[in-house]
């Protein structure tokens, strides 16, 4: 933020101290300074404070009830446990696919068309489709059936493995397209050249691709954690939600809707953004230990 | 791969591209080449001749539409490039931006699990031969260009490769740093003493570097020669563009007489050598402009205007006007004057005679 600027030699304006700064197209991010102090700033000062401001007891009391209760530090576990693999299974199975989609094909186009639709469908859509496809007597149940491979009951909905299935089908196209950017980006040249000097296509991958596309992968990891870590409708719709995914999100929605205590629900809030900072930092800390320059052969 | 060898054998390589309307394009047509041991050879064409094409091709980067490549006995155009082992300069370097210069150039020999003593010599060694010492430890990003060339060389021949493949090694650096490295280029292909194939759009990279020049023109080998052959007598019209006959006139055959020809048009008379059965009254003289000198001495005179000249050091490039008001390109040591009518000459044996291209 440069708005500090130096008068040239000789500038005899009445005032050099004006607030407005001398390159005026700063201005244009005015919009955006007032937008996110509005609507993001403001509340969530205004949550950290009144999470501290308890409906009874010490400061700290909100926080001490979190910890001290099992039915709601559980809720941490539980959305750790769920959003974790789910992040790890949905950039493992980007990365692979996107890798093979890296040079243009004629099918490149539909293939990346038909795996980025999900990311059109709400998660209501979704796990409305899910109830009728993966349900105990939804279409892949009965199919198996039909067809005498698996005659025992199909449970995919209304527990642990509805939601990884619905956060594998909203999150994975988002990755998958990140990753294909990145992908992309890499210039084919590279590995050309390492297969000149002897590098098998898996040496060529992990010796080159690889290393180039971790910084990469770490912000996909990051991004599609801290979306999976704040699940709420897929855990409620095709979940189990006040057993195996009662997540973090419905401790904070039921103390703030059905306990009207808002207090409490702040400090849920804040403890869930804190557990998703301190997973982003160190994926972003892990980061600095790769290369993170141009991705090209030479200079530009 | 053997280093031994004796010669690469090219036998109708050829390689078609699918464009997006359907259609097949032949990007090389039937190149059949020997190159022996210790021989630099220079594939030189316009861009879209087909010469890297070729290059890919010999190193395994595309695949074969037809032909065979082989290596004294062996044919290698099944082989993944990773099992060919012949070292590659990449136009744009293809340094890894990620590894160190050290560790570029140890790729090659980390890939074939070369104990750690003899690749360090050996990495030492390439570190030599391009004169980049004190670099090892900086990222490829921290170099120049040209330093960042060197690397690509070095990475390229620590594999000590019975080939080396170049394609248009030179072409991102500037005019002095190209001369400095053609000649270290030279040199680095005299001490290994294996073959190199050297792709190039540049006539006097060609001429300077190559024992043999092979012209190419849409995927089609023009001629195969000795620098010397394809200078000063080329094969047909394309090569003589390329090499630098600048003039080139369109004639009627006046008499023959085995392949001295006297043509005339434009209002000149010349005398000159046909280099290609003629096959018709209509011709192409090409004459380089350094072959016209101002003079009266011998057959060919021409007589004209002076509308440009270029100063150019050691000499001037003049174009001059005939009164039927074709332009010449002629070099001369002599001062001339802008509008001066001079009288210009050229040897018989310096017209080469083609027949003349069809004009759409």
């Amino acid at each position: 933020m440069s708005t500090l600027t130096i008068a040239p030699a000789g500038h005899t304006g009445p005032s050099t101290r004006s607030w407005v700064p001398r390159d005026r197209t700063i201005l244009l991010v005015a919009p955006a300074v007032i937008f996110l102090l509005a609507f993001f700033i403001y509340p969530f000062a205004y949550g950290f404070v009144l999470s501290f401001l308890p409906n009874e007891g010490g400061w700290l009391a909100n926080y001490e009830k979190f910890f001290s209760d099992a039915f709601l530090w559980r809720t941490l576990i539980i959305t750790f446990q769920l959003a974790l693999p789910v992040t790890i299974l949905n950039v493992g199975l980007a990365l692979p696919i996107a890798f093979q989609l890296r040079r243009k094909t004629r099918y490149q186009w539909w293939v990346t068309m038909f795996l980025v639709i999900p990311i059109t469908l709400g998660t209501v859509l979704i796990a409305e489709g899910m109830l009728t496809y993966f349900g105990p007597k939804g279409w892949l149940s009965q199919a198996l059936q039909l067809l005498h491979i698996y005659d025992g009951p199909i449970r995919l909905t209304h527990n642990f493995a509805g939601v990884v299935i619905s956060l594998v089908i909203s999150g994975f196209p988002f990755c998958f397209l990140l990753t294909l950017s990145y992908v992309t980006g890499i210039d084919p040249t590279l590995a050309r050249a390492a297969a000149t000097l002897g590098a098998n296509p898996w040496q060529q991958f992990r010796q080159i691709y690889l290393p180039l596309l971790a910084p990469g992968l770490a912000i996909t990891f990051c991004l599609a954690f801290v979306q999976a870590f704040s699940v709420f409708p897929s855990a409620v719709l095709v979940g189990a939600p006040s057993g195996s995914t009662r997540v973090i999100s419905l401790a904070a929605y039921e103390a703030a809707f059905e306990q009207y205590d808002y207090s409490m629900a702040s400090a849920v809030a804040m403890i869930m953004g804190f557990a998703q900072l301190i997973v982003v930092v160190l994926v972003l800390a892990a980061r600095r230990g790769f290369y993170t320059g141009p991705v090209t052969g030479a200079k530009g | 791969m053997n280093p031994n060898f004796k010669e690469l054998r090219l036998a109708g390589v050829s390689r078609h591209f699918g464009n997006p309307g359907g259609q097949q394009v032949a990007a090389l047509r039937e190149l059949n080449l020997t190159v022996k041991r210790g021989e630099f050879i220079a594939l030189l064409g316009p861009s879209g001749c087909g010469k890297t094409t070729a290059l890919n091709c010999i190193a395994g980067l595309l695949p074969l539409t037809a032909g065979s490549i082989s290596l004294d006995d062996m044919r290698i155009d099944v082989l993944p490039p990773e099992k060919r082992g012949f070292g590659m300069v990449f136009q744009n370097y293809a340094l890894f931006p990620h590894m160190t210069v050290r560790r570029n150039v140890a790729f090659g020999l980390t890939m074939r699990r070369v104990p750690a003593a003899e690749m360090k010599a050996r990495v030492a060694r390439a570190f030599d031969l391009v004169q980049l010492g004190g670099h090892e430890d900086k990222l490829p990003g921290q170099l120049s260009g040209g330093q960042q060339q060197r690397v690509a060389i070095a990475r390229a021949i620590v594999i000590e490769p019975p080939l080396l493949l170049m394609d248009e090694p030179l072409s991102n650096l500037d005019a002095k740093l190209r001369l400095e490295m053609r000649a270290e280029i030279r040199r680095i292909h005299r001490e290994l003493g294996r073959s190199t194939i050297y792709v190039t759009h540049d006539q006097d990279e060609a001429l300077s570097l190559a024992d043999r020049i092979v012209v190419m023109k849409d995927g089609v080998v023009q001629q195969v020669g000795v620098p010397e052959e394809v200078y000063a007598q080329p094969a047909n019209l394309h090569v003589a563009r390329f090499m630098g006959y600048r003039n080139v006139l369109d004639l009627e055959v006046e008499s023959e007489q085995g392949n001295r020809v006297v043509a005339n048009g434009h209002g000149l008379r010349l005398h000159g050598i046909a280099k290609q059965a003629l096959g018709g009254r209509h011709v192409a003289a090409a004459i380089r402009p350094e072959e016209i000198t101002v003079g009266t001495a011998g057959e060919n005179i021409i007589e004209g205007k002076v509308r440009n000249a270029e100063y150019g050091g050691r000499d001037s490039l003049i174009d001059v006007v005939t009164p039927s008001g074709l332009v010449l390109h002629a070099r001369t040591t002599q001062r001339v004057a802008l509008d001066e009518t001079v009288k210009l000459t050229v040897p018989p044996e310096r017209v080469l005679l083609y027949p003349a291209e069809d004009r759409p």
